[in-house]
Parts: C-alpha cells; sequence; structure tokens
C-alpha cells in the first residue's frame, strides 16, 4: 500500500503526463519531497518556504488540509491526496 | 398538522436516521429532509425571511421588482413567495443548469436572465451586480451577502436540529452562499461548544475549471471562515456516488449537492470510527432529486451518469 497523489493537468509535465502517482510518507511535507525524489521539481510548485503555496489547495481524502495541520498533515498507506490549483488566484 | 397557509407550514421538517449507511451504533448519521419545504428545498427558508426582512425596511411593496443571481432553488423559492405578494422576479441564472429548474422559475412566474456558462454562479452574481446598477429601483436581495439568510437557519434550522438531536456532534451541509453553514454553525456553537461544523463544497470537473476566469474568485460576503471546523472539497464522481447510495440504501432520493454532504460526512464518520469516539453528525437534504433527473445523475452506471454531468452545475 501507498499513498495515491492526483496531480492536476498543469503539474502532469512532471510526472510523464499521469494522472495519479503513489508516493509515501508519514506527513504531507514528507510526501512532497518523496514526490520530488521521482519527479523532480514538482514539490516547488505546490511548497514554498516550507508552506504551502497560496494559491495550491491539497486535500486529503478530500478534506482541505489547511483545516487540518496544513504541510505537518499526517498522512498514511491508504490515503487519497489531491493537489488542485485553488479557483480563487489560478496559476501553480 | 394544520397551517394557515403554504408558507407558515415553512420549516419543521423531519430528521431521520441512516441505519444502513451508519458506521456503527456509536457513530451515526441524521438526515434533515429540507425536501419536505413549500416549493421543495432548504432555500425556501432563506427566501421567505430575506423577503421578510425587506418588507420589514420598507424596501419591498406591491409591484416591486426583485433581482436574484441564483443556480435554481433561491430563485424558485423566491418566484414562490413573490407571486403570493405581489412582486416581479428577475432571476439571473447559469446558462448551464438543469431544464427543470428554468421550468419551475417559469411556472410560479419569474423571468430569467441567462449569464454565460463558463463562469458559472460567480458570473451570474457579476452580471445580476451590474444589472442592479442599471435599474436602481429594483431590489437586490442577494442571498451571497444578506444577512437574513444565515439569520433563517440561525432561528429555525440550527433549533430545530438541537430539539431532534441534543446529542449532536456533527453538522454537515454543502458549502454554497454559506448561509446554512453560518447560521445553524453559530447557533450549535452557542449551545453546543464541541460541535463541529463541516462544510461540503463541490469540486467540478476541469472542464468547469478550464472554462472558468480563475482571477475571479468570489468569496461569499456571508462566509465568516471561523465558523467552520472543516471544509472538503467533493468530487462530482463522489457526489453522485453518494447520492445513489442514499437512494439504494435509506430510500432518500436526494438532489446531487445532498451527495456532497454525505460524502463529508462519511469522512468524518470514518475519522470519528478510528479515534472510537461517538459521534452523531447530521448532514442536511438540500433537495430532492426531481429537478435533476435530466440531468442523467440517477440513470446507468455510475461512470455514464458522471460523463453527462460533466460540465454542468450540481450544486
Amino acid at each position: 500500500m501507498a499513498i495515491e497523489v492526483r496531480i492536476p493537468t498543469i503539474l502532469r509535465d512532471y510526472t510523464g503526463g499521469a494522472k495519479t502517482v503513489e508516493g509515501s510518507g508519514g506527513t504531507l511535507g514528507e510526501l512532497v519531497s518523496d514526490l520530488d525524489a521521482r519527479h523532480p521539481g514538482i514539490a516547488a510548485r505546490i511548497v514554498e518556504e516550507g508552506k504551502l503555496r497560496r494559491f495550491v489547495n491539497v486535500y486529503l481524502n478530500d478534506e482541505d488540509v489547511r483545516f487540518l495541520g496544513g504541510i505537518d498533515t499526517a498522512v498514511s498507506d491508504g490515503d487519497t491526496v489531491t493537489v488542485l490549483p485553488a479557483v480563487a488566484g489560478g496559476r501553480l | 398538522m394544520r397551517y394557515d397557509s403554504l408558507l407558515d407550514s415553512l420549516g419543521h421538517t423531519p430528521l431521520v436516521g441512516l441505519p444502513a449507511l451508519s458506521p456503527s451504533p456509536e457513530v451515526r448519521l441524521w438526515a434533515k429532509l429540507e425536501d419536505r419545504n413549500p416549493t421543495g428545498s432548504v432555500k425556501d427558508r432563506t427566501a421567505f425571511f430575506m423577503i421578510q426582512r425587506a418588507e420589514k425596511e420598507g424596501l419591498l411593496q406591491p409591484g416591486s421588482t426583485i433581482l436574484e443571481p441564483t443556480s435554481g432553488n433561491t430563485g424558485i423559492s423566491l418566484a414562490m413567495v413573490a407571486q403570493l405578494r405581489g412582486y416581479r422576479l428577475v432571476c439571473v441564472m447559469p446558462e448551464n443548469t438543469s431544464a427543470e429548474r428554468t421550468q419551475l422559475l417559469r411556472m410560479w412566474g419569474a423571468e430569467i436572465h441567462y449569464s454565460p456558462a463558463a463562469g458559472g454562479s460567480n458570473e451570474a452574481v457579476r452580471v445580476a451586480k451590474q444589472m442592479a446598477e442599471d435599474n436602481p429601483d429594483w431590489v437586490m436581495l442577494y442571498q451571497y451577502g444578506n444577512a437574513a439568510n444565515a439569520q433563517a437557519h440561525y432561528e429555525t434550522t440550527g433549533p430545530e436540529l438541537l430539539a431532534d438531536l441534543p446529542e449532536i456532534t456533527h453538522f454537515v451541509a454543502g458549502l454554497g452562499t454559506t448561509g446554512t453553514l453560518m447560521g445553524v454553525g453559530r447557533y450549535l456553537r452557542e449551545q453546543r461548544p464541541q460541535v463541529r461544523i463541516v462544510a461540503a463544497e463541490p469540486r467540478y470537473g476541469e472542464l468547469v475549471y478550464g472554462l472558468r476566469n480563475l482571477d475571479e474568485g468570489f468569496v461569499p460576503e456571508l462566509y465568516d471562515e471561523s465558523v467552520l471546523t472543516t471544509r472538503f472539497s467533493v468530487p462530482s464522481d463522489a457526489a453522485l456516488k453518494r447520492t445513489r447510495e442514499l437512494l439504494t440504501q435509506e430510500g432518500i432520493f436526494a438532489g446531487v449537492s445532498t451527495g456532497g454532504a454525505l460524502h463529508a460526512a462519511l469522512g468524518e464518520a470514518a475519522k470519528a470510527t478510528k479515534a472510537g469516539e461517538r459521534a452523531d453528525i447530521a448532514i442536511i437534504i438540500a433537495d430532492g432529486g426531481w429537478k435533476y433527473l435530466s440531468t442523467g445523475a440517477y440513470e446507468g452506471t455510475l461512470a455514464e451518469a458522471e460523463e453527462r454531468l460533466e460540465g454542468q452545475l450540481w450544486a
């Protein structure tokens, strides 16, 4: 089991066009670092100065992580993480 | 039960258990059947309170024109009340909403002005604001910023829920104008400080997002994030799946946005179960499925229904 990560169209250049990729980690931050190891450059589009970028929404099992622990939100195998551009703001 | 008129029968809707969808006797789901309101949706409360307040403030007299941006339910509720009270109603509605909504609005005498599909409800709000400027004698009740919208739920929906479910731990509703969540949320917080107030926001496919002007993100004036405990973003496929589950497992024929609320409620239920905590989770059945039959949401496989719903606004 791993964590499934859904990638928005705008970031699929980093994943070879894949809509979903798998990753691992105990927190969202660790998961993003793990993704970056296989898809170099993707982390910088999601995280900035140790925080989620302003115009990125990240959902853990469809729940907005800003209401959970942000970048420190605990994640575990079997979870689904969705990355989306925020409606208000646009570009990642 | 006997009432003097249809409007007097507003509210006091049943709260029913969802025994098949509840994970355990300790973690229970409840549904407040807001489709049992005069025109069949939770918006009857909003419409009636907004019109009543405008009348009290002397903004409306017989013959007045009311203008409102609405994707359907609020317009339908307003149309019914306006017709009974002798007001003209002009609704601004995105062109990609279901055919039934147009028919219902016209049936109750409303005039419809379509806004481009591309901007969704945001564009309808923008167009309505422009029309209000061009017609200064029209009264825009403006559900997104009218305190009477949230107040309706603070005074009626919230107290009804608490009376029927004093042990309530979670309240879950769709996030649109935010009126239901703000009103019920504030009331329940005062009475039950530990209650979790959970928003279920529709997440449309990239087809809708792609069309949107992303720089024009719109936050309703009523929205106060501090009232919410958490917020779910529910994709169309999940909302559809949950709408079907309500139908097949509990016999409840609800609109697609209610499937979104159920999805968030089940997410909270799973967390409570994992943590070994008791939970009594109430969701709002915002409306019945009747108005969405033409969208194909209830026919064929989920994948087929999802494809048909692509590009349509379901909440």
